[in-house]
């Protein structure tokens, strides 16, 4: 694949190649090999299959690819037959990859395990749908649930994610071919740095690494600072727990990264890029370092791109895993070989960044966007989203929900189509309860306000953030002391320690929940708590302090008759907080099948066999194990 | 020179000056910790809080770093200044209720310990890292440094030894505010 791409009759004929790599006249088998595949057994349903392929002289290709977000249904396999609709496998097993791969060497689309098919590939950024088939579908195909008739899906709109699941993310022409470096040839050739700007602004990207803040005005800000070297740089940082948008991104798809920080340097007039990467993300590291020399091979980086006379080049840099270090000043520090601990920024680091140059750090999905803004056109972007908050972002919904994995929605959504919808609610017998928005440092928003559009400016009244994109759905088992406990506890660790309100503030607030979930405290110091909440707000250093005290402030906003229980009754509602709950025998529904007696650790539960038992308090640790163990639901907790 | 406001009443600063630097001068009282006019600030003690309104909104930041702008209103004690400045002088004076300096800090805002105090500790290093930068900008050798973070932070030597580079000179002792250097003293020095 040495291909030199030096102007725009290489970039069509990369392209044509690139199509003919992507949709051959030959059957196709695609695996979904992202690290959520990966966790799921996908390599080993990849091996299987291609061993087999090779060893049948298939004529065909089996070919890795991203995320296309299903995490709950991964292995996820594609089967792309020409000339019919793209079907989708959903859990397969080696087991399973076996009886379709017999199906597919015969020449026939399996019927069993199917998820859904894809009709059309929207390709947005080459000039529109691309339909797999001609004519009507009978049998089977017919009767399979289409795509965007999914209730995960229907919702969705992938534009951050529009290569994810359709490309191998090491292969550059398929990126190519899908209409990709088209949007870096136009803005190179047929834009000023300024339109590109204008673009970019009038479209209303806003950073999705949490803060959202204008990408246009950060753009020109930079632009227009002194200094030389100017640097652009990537965070794909991603330290909030369970959260993994820049990874899957990364992932399926780099060169669109590559291409957004192309695009952004040109316009700020930059010649240097740094992307600032976990370590903890083996693949998305090596995808990238794939990607970059790819890139640079073909003269997408290096000097005198697509024959500009614009030279960019990028550099990985691997990040050390603490949560700060994704915090802007931090990452700078790190990337500097200092300790990754944030500094004042009363001079902007657009200004004054790395090396104390003027400096463009945005997020990996905010760079991802980039690309579709010049190709399609800010107007065409503003379409999407709401007034404020345009265009798309991706979540990573966790938690008590089922399905769970990564969406990509357009802002504006309501929390509820989210949940109950795209989620397909919370398990049976359980109820919505509240979603965590924003990481740990957002906030927690109860089921009363499940209307809530999700925007950057909606859910900022309503007291969490956009955060980087986790949301962690919460059943009536959850206890919203402990919550708040949880997070704090989280933010404990990964405070840096460098000031003092995030450092000691923390610390003292995390005390105080304590005593609450202990029985202990009084509702005097449900003031404390809070006016410490804001101290810790507006007087920590960073961002981390700034926000820590977000799940305190909104649980108590939104659940305070919850604490108050805590502190007034010394009672968990939920029954979580171990200091507060009894656990009994209800001797109506015992019939003394001994289970819970086996089960308990402290031997605290007696009786004779088909008598009803009894539970002593007093040796009872409350870890809960014979609630769980007994069929009769004769365990009470309360 | 820039003209701005510190609680009603305008001032005059030089481009490049400080809020505190232009309060100083004036004799308007901001407390602090971790500033020391020798070295360069850094930001950790938060004491220094003020309020700003820079005509687009009104928030709380440190003036021993914040640059002062033209028109800009400044507030020395307003009550989320104020809330701040307690809170920290509060969890300090936990953290060591005997350091002099933290027990007058309590005593001019009015601050007693809590439940929460600290027992035992007399003189607890409040990080303000005062005694590295002396070490770094004024002595000139990098005999202290931080190790660890968040609530295991410290100040230490490099590698954790009696520091090859120390020169015996006490600056680091001299400049502490809290008195916790005295301690470690003995274990950078060797
Ligand atoms: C504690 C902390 C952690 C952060 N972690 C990340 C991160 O992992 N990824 C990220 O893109 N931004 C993170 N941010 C936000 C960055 O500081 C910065 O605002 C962002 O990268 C700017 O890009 P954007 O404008 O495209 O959003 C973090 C901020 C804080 C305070
Ligand atoms: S707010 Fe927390 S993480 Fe940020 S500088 Fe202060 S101690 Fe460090
Ligand atoms: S030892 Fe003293 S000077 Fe050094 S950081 Fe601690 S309190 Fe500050
Ligand atoms: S004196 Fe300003 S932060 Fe410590």
């Amino acid at each position: 694949m040495q291909m030199q791409i030096k102007n725009f009759d290489d970039l069509e004929l990369a392209k044509k190649v690139g199509l003919t790599e992507l949709y051959p006249d030959k059957p196709k088998i695609l695996v979904g090999m992202a690290t959520c595949g990966l966790a799921a057994g996908a390599q080993r349903v990849y091996d299987l299959l291609h061993k087999k392929a090779q060893q049948a002289h298939w004529d065909g290709v089996v070919e890795k690819t991203g995320c296309i977000g299903f995490c709950y249904k991964e292995p996820l396999v594609d089967a792309v037959f020409p000339g019919n609709p793209r079907i989708t496998y959903e859990t397969v097993t080696p087991e399973i990859a076996e009886s379709l791969w017999m199906e597919m060497a015969a020449g026939k689309i399996p019927e069993n395990h199917v998820m859904a098919r894809l009709d059309v590939d929207d390709m947005i950024l080459d000039g529109g749908p691309r339909k797999f088939y001609k004519g009507k579908l009978t049998g089977f195909l017919a009767k399979t649930p289409r795509y965007e008739e999914l209730d995960f899906i229907k919702l969705q709109r992938h534009i951050a994610m529009r290569n994810c699941g359709f490309i191998d993310p090491d292969n550059l022409l398929h990126y190519v071919a899908r209409g990709g470096y088209f949007p870096l040839y136009t803005a190179l050739t047929a834009m000023s740095p300024e339109e590109v700007i204008n673009a970019v602004t009038t479209a209303g990207l806003r950073g999705r690494g949490g803060g959202g803040f204008p990408t246009g005005v950060k753009w020109a800000s930079c632009r227009k600072a002194k200094g030389w070297p100017k640097y652009v740089l990537c965070n794909a940082d991603e330290g909030d727990p369970g959260a993994y948008m820049d990874r899957s991104l990364i992932e399926g798809d780099p060169h669109a990264i590559l291409e957004g920080m192309l695009i952004g340097a040109y316009a700020i007039g930059s010649n240097e890029g740094y992307i600032y990467v976990r370590a903890e993300y083996p693949l998305a590291v090596k995808t990238l370092q794939r990607a970059i020399l790819a890139a640079r091979e073909a003269g997408l980086l290096g000097e005198n791109i697509l024959g500009s006379g614009f030279s960019f080049d990028i550099k990985l840099n691997l990040g050390g895993g603490a949560f700060v270090c994704g915090e802007s000043t931090a990452l700078m520090a790190s990337i500097e070989g200092k300790p990754g601990e944030p500094r004042a920024k009363y001079v902007h680091t657009v200004d004054k960044g790395l090396r104390n140059r003027p400096s463009n750090l945005n997020n990996v999905e905010t760079w991802a966007n980039v690309p579709v803004i010049i190709g399609k056109g800010a107007d065409w972007y503003r379409e999407i989203g709401t007034e404020g908050s345009k265009g798309t972002k991706i979540f990573s919904l966790v938690g008590q929900v089922k399905n769970v994995g990564l969406v990509e929605v357009p802002m504006g959504v309501t929390i509820k189509d989210l949940v109950m919808q795209v989620g397909g609610g919370v398990p049976e017998s359980r109820e919505f309860k509240a979603i965590q928005i924003g990481g740990p440092s957002g906030g927690c928003i109860p089921k009363e306000h499940w209307d809530l559009p999700i925007d950057f400016d909606s859910l900022w009244e309503a007291g969490a953030i956009m955060g980087s994109g986790g949301m962690i759905v919460m059943d009536n088992s959850t206890c919203m002391v402990d919550v708040a406990k949880f997070f704090l506890d989280f933010l404990i660790d990964e405070s840096c320690g460098k000031c003092i309100p995030c450092r000691l503030g923390l610390k003292r607030m995390r005390e105080i929940l304590e005593e609450f979930s202990t029985g202990k405290g009084s509702l005097a110091d449900l003031d404390e708590l809070e006016s410490l909440s804001e101290a810790v707000k507006d007087g920590s250093l960073c961002a981390l302090g700034g926000s820590a005290p977000n799940p305190v402030l909104t649980t108590l906003r939104y659940f305070r008759k919850e604490y108050e229980a805590h502190i007034l009754e010394h009672r968990c509602p939920a029954a979580v907080c171990k200091a507060l709950i009894t656990y009994s025998i209800n001797p109506e529904t015992c019939n003394g099948c001994t289970a819970c007696a086996a089960e308990c650790p402290q031997d605290a539960i007696t009786g004779e066999k088909k008598q009803p038992h009894t539970l002593d308090p007093s040796l009872c640790i409350k870890c809960g194990a014979c609630f769980e163990v007994c069929k009769f639901g004769a365990v009470a907790v309360a | 020179m820039i003209t701005f406001s510190i609680n009603g009443q305008e001032y005059e600063g030089q481009e490049g000056w400080t809020i505190l630097d232009v309060a100083r001068w004036n004799g308007i009282e901001i407390p602090t910790l971790c500033h020391h006019g020798a070295v360069e600030p850094y930001g950790a003690c938060r004491l220094c809080a003020v309020e700003v309104d820079d005509g687009r909104r009104s928030r709380v930041v440190i003036s021993c770093m914040y640059p002062i702008k033209a028109g800009i209103k400044v507030q020395t004690h307003s009550p989320r200044v104020l809330n701040v400045r307690r809170w920290i002088v509060q969890l300090l004076l936990d953290e060591s209720p005997e350091a002099p300096q933290i027990k007058e800090l309590a005593r001019s805002l009015g601050v007693t310990p809590s439940r929460f105090q600290k027992t035992g500790v007399d003189f607890a290093c409040h990080l303000c890292g005062l005694c590295v930068r002396t070490c770094q900008e004024v002595v000139g050798v990098q005999a202290l440094t931080f190790g660890n973070r968040g609530l295991r932070k410290e100040i230490t030597s490099p590698f954790r030894t009696a520091s090859k580079d120390c020169l015996g000179c006490g600056s680091c002792v001299y400049v502490c505010p809290t008195g916790a250097m005295e301690q470690l003293f003995s274990r950078v020095a060797g």
